[in-house]
This record gives structure tokens, sequence and C-alpha cells, in this order.
């Protein structure tokens, strides 16, 4: 955990150095539950979905999409049950905040659980987590028991008259999982292969009923919302995109690790301030914002704000948040053997473009890398992935796309490099 | 025949869910948990616990990662090849182990003690390069203390 500036505003983390914070004693003794039983005994759902609103809360997995106003979307009119899903898969890799979010604070995400729950009216919370994430998961089971037999959760939530359950369910291997249509077949018992949209999970989600689908950081900020109100909320952050949020750095960096910051600070000031730069005196040479399937960006373009308004600007997007640096030896040919290693290999398979063009990636890359690559062979990764670009049922093979567009776009010269050298010229590289 | 323990932890697990089937990879986890693996019968057993087709369960069996259908090693060994990890060397850490222990990813060692694979981002990467053992993270790793973890396994 890094926290160096005295001064930042870091509310989810503040009290993540505290073991007895994963008890529900240790969570009620700073305040917690306090919020989500006033909201939930003095508020209408309406008023909270509007305070949301106000707010606005974008959602932390990935996509940006308004929290409030995907609430909005659940039909409150219908009989039978309707659901909440939290999104605890976190695959994405240079993601590492879900996990530090659940070990260090469960109590934090049930409350910010409970609020949006009694807002769409939802029965019941189903908390779905990756399944290597065993230790998380028994951590979340111990405050789910908790919470249930301290009244927190159940019949009668905090007293409020209103009922809420919260079921743990773990995955088993599957990065697809995190789409939120895969995530629900998995939640059904079946293959994760995402589903075709519409109808979206408000209108039919997990088991046919109207759901929602937060990821886990999304929820932990909610509390805070209403602990302190809409316009503190809106003090942090940029205008369109409010709060802070845990930025993952890792590769490169003295100094590897969460650091909670706003939204809007500086990717430079991230990797050097905070994160202690570049080890060894080695100099920079890309970084991805945001998790793998986000576009890098080289190291001339790194002082933009971190929030999805700047980053489109420079053609990328926050995604998870997870920045990955990479320093001056690093070969990017390699970097896009792993990246489209990892995409062919966690393709679902249903669509022919993913399943057949994230293996072309991959086998193009690797040829340039061993030297057997043609320059013809570059217009032909661009031209795989081009194909792949908005073509399918979910927006896996765009995010096995990008990362290789932007690869092309900036390090064009390394790739003709290893097809003139007929060999990779970077002998001081990670190892593949 | 899977134990009355599991019988009864899957029940339990159905209990939670809306509809029966959504227990079944909780189910599926239990009974590896049992066997090390998934032999067919055991499979069609599941299928009949969740009134499905056979098929149906093996489909979902090979889509998932942690499911297996042939014998396992005592302890899965997992490296994180993913990005950060390649970039701070867990990819040279996967070449060592399979030196050190005689076999490929994806093999298990003769004497029936270690599986070994790689995987993908295990969401650890602040301390790259890392790998799982059975349940267990073990992170920032080099080869000394690496090789110190796989000693110390039974
Ligand atoms: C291929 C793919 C993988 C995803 N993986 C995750 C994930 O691991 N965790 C997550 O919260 N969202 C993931 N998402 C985004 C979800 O589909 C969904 O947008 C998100 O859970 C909504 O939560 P939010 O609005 O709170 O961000 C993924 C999306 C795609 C296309
Ligand atoms: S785009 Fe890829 S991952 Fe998504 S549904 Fe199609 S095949 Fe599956
Ligand atoms: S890249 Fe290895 S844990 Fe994330």
């Amino acid at each position: 955990m890094g926290h160096r500036v005295p001064h930042v505003t870091h509310y989810l983390t503040e009290h993540f150095a505290d073991p007895g914070y994963t008890t529900l004693s240790g969570y009620r003794a700073q305040g917690g539950y306090e919020t989500a039983r006033r909201v939930l005994a003095e508020q209408s759902p309406e008023e909270v979905i509007g305070t949301l609103k106000n707010a606005g809360l974008k959602g932390r997995g990935g996509a940006g999409f308004d929290a409030g106003l995907k609430w909005s979307f659940m039909p409150r009119d219908q009989a039978g049950p309707s659901y909440l899903v939290c999104n605890a898969d976190e695959s994405e890799p240079g993601s590492f905040k879900d996990r530090v979010l659940m070990e260090r604070g469960p109590h934090q995400l049930l409350e910010g659980i409970l609020i949006p729950a009694f807002a769409t009216g939802a029965a019941t919370t189903f908390l779905y987590i990756r399944g290597e994430y065993a230790e998380p998961a028994r951590i979340l089971q111990r405050a789910i028991d908790e919470a249930t037999a301290g009244g927190v959760l159940g019949s009668n939530v905090l007293g409020t008259g209103f009922a809420h359950q919260v079921v743990l369910v773990r995955g088993a291997g599957a990065y697809i999982c995190g789409e939120e249509t895969g995530l629900l077949e998995s939640l059904e018992g079946k293959k994760g292969q995402p589903r075709r949209k519409p109808p979206y999970p408000a209108e039919c989600g997990a088991f046919g009923r109207p759901t929602t689908v937060n990821n886990v950081e999304t929820f932990c900020h909610v509390p805070h919302v209403f602990a302190r109100g809409v316009d503190w909320f809106r003090s942090i952050g940029t205008e369109e995109s409010p709060g802070t949020t845990l930025f993952g750095v890792s590769g490169h960096v003295e100094r590897p690790g969460l650091y909670e910051l706003p939204l809007g600070t500086r990717l430079d000031e991230i990797i050097f301030e905070h994160a202690g730069g570049v080890p060894g005196g080695r100099k920079l040479k890309a970084a991805i914002p945001g998790g793998v399937s986000m576009p890098l960006l080289p190291a001339g373009h790194l002082d933009v704000p971190m929030a999805n308004e700047f980053l489109r600007e420079h053609g990328s997007s926050l995604g998870t948040g997870g920045v990955i640096v990479m320093d001056e030896t690093t070969c990017m040919v390699r970097v896009g053997c792993v990246i489209s290693e990892f995409f062919r290999d966690e393709s679902c398979g249903q669509c022919t473009q993913c399943r057949e063009g994230t293996g072309w990636l991959h086998k193009l890359m690797l040829r340039i890398e061993r030297g057997g690559g043609t320059e013809a062979d570059l217009d032909v990764l661009e031209d795989v992935a081009g194909k792949m670009e908005g073509q399918t049922i979910c927006a896996f093979a765009d995010a096995a796309a990008w990362p290789v567009q932007a690869l092309l776009r900036h390090f064009r010269s390394e790739f003709l490099e290893h097809v003139r050298a007929e060999k990779c010229p970077f002998p001081e590289s990670f190892e593949l | 025949m899977v134990s009355v323990a599991t019988r009864a932890a899957i029940d339990a697990e159905i209990a939670k869910m809306p509809e029966k089937r959504g227990a079944l990879l909780a189910a599926l986890r239990l009974v590896q948990a049992e066997y090390g693996y998934l032999p067919p019968e055991v499979m069609e057993e599941v299928a009949q616990i969740f009134g499905l087709h056979p098929t149906e369960v093996f489909e979902v069996v090979s889509f998932y990662n942690h499911f297996h259908v042939q014998p396992r090693g005592r302890h899965e060994v997992n490296v994180c090849t993913s990005l950060t990890c390649s970039l701070r060397g867990g990819r040279g850490l996967l070449r060592q182990l399979q030196a050190y222990l005689g076999v490929r990813a994806g093999q298990t060692t003769e004497d029936g003690r270690i599986s070994l694979g790689h995987e993908e981002c295990l969401g650890a990467c602040g301390n790259a390069p890392m790998l799982r053992i059975d349940d267990t993270y073990h992170l920032d790793l080099d080869w000394v203390r690496t090789q110190q973890l796989l000693d110390g396994l039974e």
C-alpha cells in the first residue's frame, strides 16, 4: 500500500492497515453500516438512485458506465425476484485491486452492496468470485456469516425491515466469466459463454430475472458517497469522473503496489512520484494505463490525466486502472506475444473472428519475434485485428485487437527491425 | 459414489440457489476435492443429482481450467505467465521449474507429487513474479525461494 502524499483523500483504503477492520465489530467501530442503516430507514429507492446519479459514480470494472443510471434501468413493478451481482472475477492482467478490497475491507463491500440492493429492490446479491481467489473467498464468507448473524443481512437488514441475502459463488478458472453475461451463464451452472444482447441483464439476467452487475470497487465507493454527500464526492477527481480509484502499478517500477488516488491524476505522476519510477536508472519505454486490454502509451504520452475523457484522446482508456510499466530493455514484440497468448487461450470460442483471430495474432507475433516474419506479416496483423473489432458477441475480441493495433501504431519500427535482422534485437529483454 | 458428507455439502449449495443447476460448479468442486479429479462415473453421478444429461456435465467440466478429468499430482504448482509476471521473470521461473522437476508445464512428476502448470494473471501483479501452490499464493519470488517452496512439499 502506498499513500505517499498526505493531502490525498483516500477513503476506500483509509482503514486497510487495521486487521480488525475485516471483522464486524472492527468495521462498526469505524462507523460501519451506519450509512446503510440511515439510507435504508430514511430514503426511498428513487431518492437513493437520484443521489447516485447526481454523484456521477462511474463503474470501475472496465467500461466506466454510470452506476446510478444502470440501477435506474431495473424494473420496479415486476412480480418475482430481481438480483444484484457483484463481479469479483477480476482477471484482467495488471489488475489486483478487487482482491485487496475484499481481503482488507469485506464489510465495506457488503455495506456498498446493501444500498443499491435496497434501491433496486433486489432480494439476493450473488457475489461471483474467481476460483483462484480462495483466500478472499474465505474472508468474504466469514464476513457474510458474521453480518447475517449480526442482523446486517437477512430478513430484517439493520432493523429496517428490508430483506437481503448475499450468496458467494466461486468460479472455476475462465477469464471470460468476468464479462457480465458470461458471468451470468456461469452463475447458472453453464459454460461461461457471453450472451447476445439484447436482452440486457436489467431485463433478463440471472435465472431469467432482472439483474444488475457491478464491479467490486464500484460498490465499495457507494457508502462513502452517502456518508459524506454528493458535493464532497464530486470535489474529488474530474468533472466527468469523480472520486478516487485504486491504481494498481506493476512491472518495471521501484515500488509496485496499489495507490488510491483521485481520478485524473496524471499517469507520469503515478509512475514516477508514487511508484518511484523505473529501477536501475533505466528509461521508461511504454506503459499500459488500465490492464492488458487497453492500448499502451509510449513514453512521450504519459502526461495524460487518468480518466476516460482524457485517455480517449490518446486512443486508450482507463480500463481497470492497472498500470503496467515497461522499461527500455523491453522488446515490444515479446509484449505482443505474451498479450496475444493470453487472448488466444481465453477466447470462449463462440465467434469465428475471435477464435481464429486470436490464434492468428499470436502465431504472427511469435513468428516475427523468432525472426521468421516478413513485412507483409505486419499488414496481416493489422488486417486480422481490424476484422475482429466490433464484429463479435462480446467485447473480448476488441480487447484482443486493441493492444496489437497500439503496438503497431507506436512501435512499428521495432517490428520491422525484427523482420530485417531476422532475430530479436533486444537480447536484454525479459525471457519469453 | 460420492460420500455422504460431500452429498450433504452439495445439497447445501443447491439450497442457496434459485435453480438447482446454479450449484453445479460448486458440486464439481466438492466432488473433485474428494476424488482428486473427476472420473467419468462420478460426473455421471453428478449429472444424475442435477437431473442433467452426462454430456451437459462433461461440457461444463471441459470449459473450466480448474476441473480435471485425469488424476493429478498431490499439489498443483501454477506459475503466472501473464504480462507483469513475465516482465519480472515469471517465464524464466517456469523454465527453471520444468528443468528442476523434469516435467513440462501440464505434466505431473513421476512420484505423483506435483502437477506443474502456468496460469494467466492471478491478481497479484504488485508482487510479481508469483505462483500458486494449491490454494496459496507465493509472492515476490526468486529462484532460491521457489526451490525452497518446492522442496517443502510432501
Ligand atoms: C472480456 C471481458 C472481461 C471482463 N472482466 C471483468 C472482470 O473481471 N471484472 C469486472 O468487474 N468487470 C469485467 N468486465 C466488465 C463487465 O462486463 C461489466 O461491464 C462490469 O462488471 C460492470 O460493472 P461496473 O459497471 O461496476 O464497472 C469484463 C468485460 C469484458 C468484455
Ligand atoms: S468475442 Fe470471443 S470471447 Fe466474446 S463471445 Fe465471441 S468468442 Fe467468446
Ligand atoms: S501478471 Fe502475474 S499476477 Fe498479474
